[in-house]
């Protein structure tokens, strides 16, 4: 991978979330939902992001998107730092990279119309002078985006709630396009979606990379959705990515004892493989990442933990294959 | 699994009046259940997994809803035709529920001894002293640590995973026949579910409790059911053992539906299936097959007349007039 095909490289990134006690008190305490975040997407590539609930996916792509301003590391877009950048280079970036929500329901604002809504971003960047698009150029491109994402020209003047929940994130895709942007933060954009809908939209999504060249950072809990859309997997647990590999190497040969639990977790749907399937159960819940540990955040639920797991913890480093992980059963501690 | 019969429901129709029209949620549907069986009910939002489990226990809010025909047989009992007072002998006792939202399901005011002790002191008849003691022992089989001290809490102090093992033990503690799951793990993580799973599969097997398993996720049913029911639009479009429909799904929905979930086991290089269009709206829906605008195989008599039903060896049944035309016509 050359450095030139670099899209976004994303470094060390932290996001603390200040918990306060009261109205006038000092923060007390903090919420580690990212701590120390590294990974690099090149151009055309898909980046899945998988991990269970409170783990700091949406987090993560929130961060790099500067919806949050993260407490720490460098997020950097075609070599620019977007932590470190001044507004105006902030909204030039943005044009570049645009999101799609989880819930269709939410994301949407009731009170405008399908078309509107696709055209927003367009309208917000003319009126600061960084797109420069006639009226009707920007009617006529609005048409062709629906068109593109699989709705009607005609459902323009209609209303969110007269969409049903995959039609709507049809909606978010488009507007998402709206701009002609490289890269494409998907958090959840399937997960609310009934399963013969989930299907349409992953297929558009790959329709649509093929088509305009886009990038993906793809956020999901489930691991078959994200096989099968990604190129390169990043497993997340409590704010850090214990593993990052090609999506084929990771399902078959998962390194991380975590990985491994997550990918013997998850239900096949064939009852011949389901009744020879082993699982690995993991004992207890995650745990709150309201504090930073010493050792692996692993260790509570490793069944493979060591006694220096305890308090030294494992930083993300490449095996022979390409595959990164976290864990001393890969390298030594320093 | 035995061939004793304990609970038939038969050609179950349950509508709600709503002002754009009349909603057919559920539009005849029949199934068997045989003690100690997994049935799983598998469907898109909207189908009527859950109103056919409702109306199974007569909790259909009535209005706007209405059960406008069919019979729910308990051991030959019809339970729709029961006076209230019956039923409530049964629900909770002889047939438990355990609902998708652990949080919403428990009350958050009551700690878990209360709720559980409550319970089971109507139902058993047991004193205050003993149910508890019953209450800790079902916490214990249901893998929540230090449950002596744990049933004194509420149910905010325990986890989402935690929560659903309570409604386990609470839908257990009085050895029902028949215990309903509407979709117990949907709101869970993999790990998590995976471990809800397991312990519902290991009690209800050590119990002899007879499960109905309602979800939107095939790998579940997979995993875990004997027997399973397709649903679309308000009707069973096709019924039978787990494996076999897997192996060999007849109704085009069911066919579509297992080939477009994405698998971690199979090299998926090649591109999705997806089934065309949209799950329809229910509202006043015509008397024809509700998935032909979405089929590849729809012919003409798909849109005039709802399919009757065709039998298949090994208690297998799809509704489909691929498979039904001929006999008919």
């Amino acid at each position: 991978m050359s450095k030139t095909d670099l899209l976004l490289d994303v470094r060390n990134l932290k996001m603390h979330f200040p918990v306060k006690g009261s109205f006038l008190s000092k923060t007390q305490n903090y919420i580690y939902a990212v701590d120390g975040v590294d990974f690099s997407i090149s151009r055309g590539e898909t980046m899945g992001l998988v991990g269970e609930s409170g783990c700091g996916k949406s987090t993560t792509a929130r961060a790099i998107a500067q919806l949050y301003k993260p407490t720490g590391g460098e997020v950097y877009l075609k070599g620019k730092d977007l932590i470190k950048a001044s507004a105006g280079e902030l909204m030039e970036a943005r044009k570049n990279m645009q999101m799609v929500f989880q819930d269709p329901y939410a994301s949407l604002n009731p009170r405008m119309t399908s078309g509107d809504i696709i055209a927003e971003p367009i309208r917000i960047f003319q009126k600061r002078g960084l797109v420069d698009m006639g009226k009707d150029a920007m009617n006529e491109r609005v048409e062709q985006l629906m068109e593109r994402v699989g709705l009607s020209r005609f459902f323009k003047n209609r209303y969110p709630h007269e969409f049903s929940g995959g039609q709507r994130q049809r909606i978010g895709i488009a507007r998402a396009l709206a701009l002609q942007p490289e890269l494409i933060l998907c958090d959840e954009p399937v997960s609310a979606l009934d399963v013969s809908i989930q299907s349409q939209i992953l297929n558009l999504f790959k329709d649509l990379q093929q088509e305009f060249g886009l990038t993906y950072l793809f956020i999901a809990h489930d691991l078959a959705v994200i096989k099968y859309i990604s190129d390169r997997v990043a497993v997340m647990y409590l704010g850090l990515i214990v593993e990052i590999s090609g999506a084929k190497d990771l399902y078959k040969k998962p390194l991380h004892p975590y990985t491994q639990a997550l990918l013997s977790a998850a239900p096949i749907p064939d009852p011949k493989v389901e009744a020879q399937r082993r699982r690995i159960i993991l004992t207890g819940d995650v745990p709150s990442p309201d504090k930073q540990r010493p050792g692996c955040y692993f260790y509570d639920r490793c069944s493979k933990r060591m006694d220096h797991c305890k308090t030294q913890r494992p930083r993300l480093k490449e095996t022979e294959d390409g595959h990164q992980v976290a864990c001393f059963l890969y390298h030594d501690p320093e | 699994m035995t061939n004793e019969v304990i609970l038939q429901v038969k050609d179950l129709k349950t509508y709600f009046t709503v002002d754009e029209g009349l909603v057919k949620a559920v539009d005849g549907v029949s199934f068997d259940l045989h003690k100690g069986e997994t049935l799983g009910i598998v469907g898109e939002s909207g189908s009527g997994k859950s109103v056919t489990n409702l109306s199974v226990i007569n909790l259909i809010p009535t209005p706007p809803g209405k059960i406008a025909g069919g019979q729910v047989l308990f051991h030959g009992k019809d339970l729709l035709a029961m006076p209230q007072a019956e039923i409530r002998q049964i629900r909770g006792n002889k047939i438990s529920m355990i609902f998708q939202d652990p949080m919403t399901s428990l009350n958050p005011f009551l700690k878990v001894s209360t709720q559980m002790i409550e319970t089971i002191v109507l139902h058993q008849g047991l004193d205050k002293d003993a149910a508890k003691q019953k209450a800790i022992e079902m916490l214990k089989l249901a893998g929540i640590p230090a449950p002596e001290k744990r049933i004194d809490q509420y149910p905010h102090q325990f986890s989402g995973g935690m929560r659903q093992r309570v409604m386990i033990a609470m839908s257990l503690s009085c050895n029902p026949e028949i215990l309903i799951a509407d979709e117990p793990t949907s709101a869970l993580d993999v790990t998590i579910q995976a471990q809800i799973l397991e312990i519902m599969q290991e009690l209800t097997k050590r119990l002899g409790t007879a499960v109905i398993l309602i979800t939107h996720s095939l790998g579940v049913v997979a995993g875990t059911c004997d027997t399973l029911c397709v649903m679309y639009a308000g009707r069973i479009v096709e019924r039978g053992p787990t494996d076999v429909i897997f192996e060999d799904p007849k109704h085009p929905y069911t066919k579509g539906l297992i080939r477009s979930v994405p698998r971690l086991d199979v090299e998926n290089s090649e591109r999705l299936y997806s089934i065309q269009g949209q799950p329809p709206n229910v509202i006043d829906l015509p008397d024809c097959c509700p998935f032909y605008p979405r089929c590849e195989k729809a012919m003409d008599i798909c849109k005039k007349k709802y399919p009757a039903i065709a039998n298949f060896e090994q208690g297998r049944a799809v509704s489909c007039w691929l498979y039904s035309g001929a006999k008919d016509e």
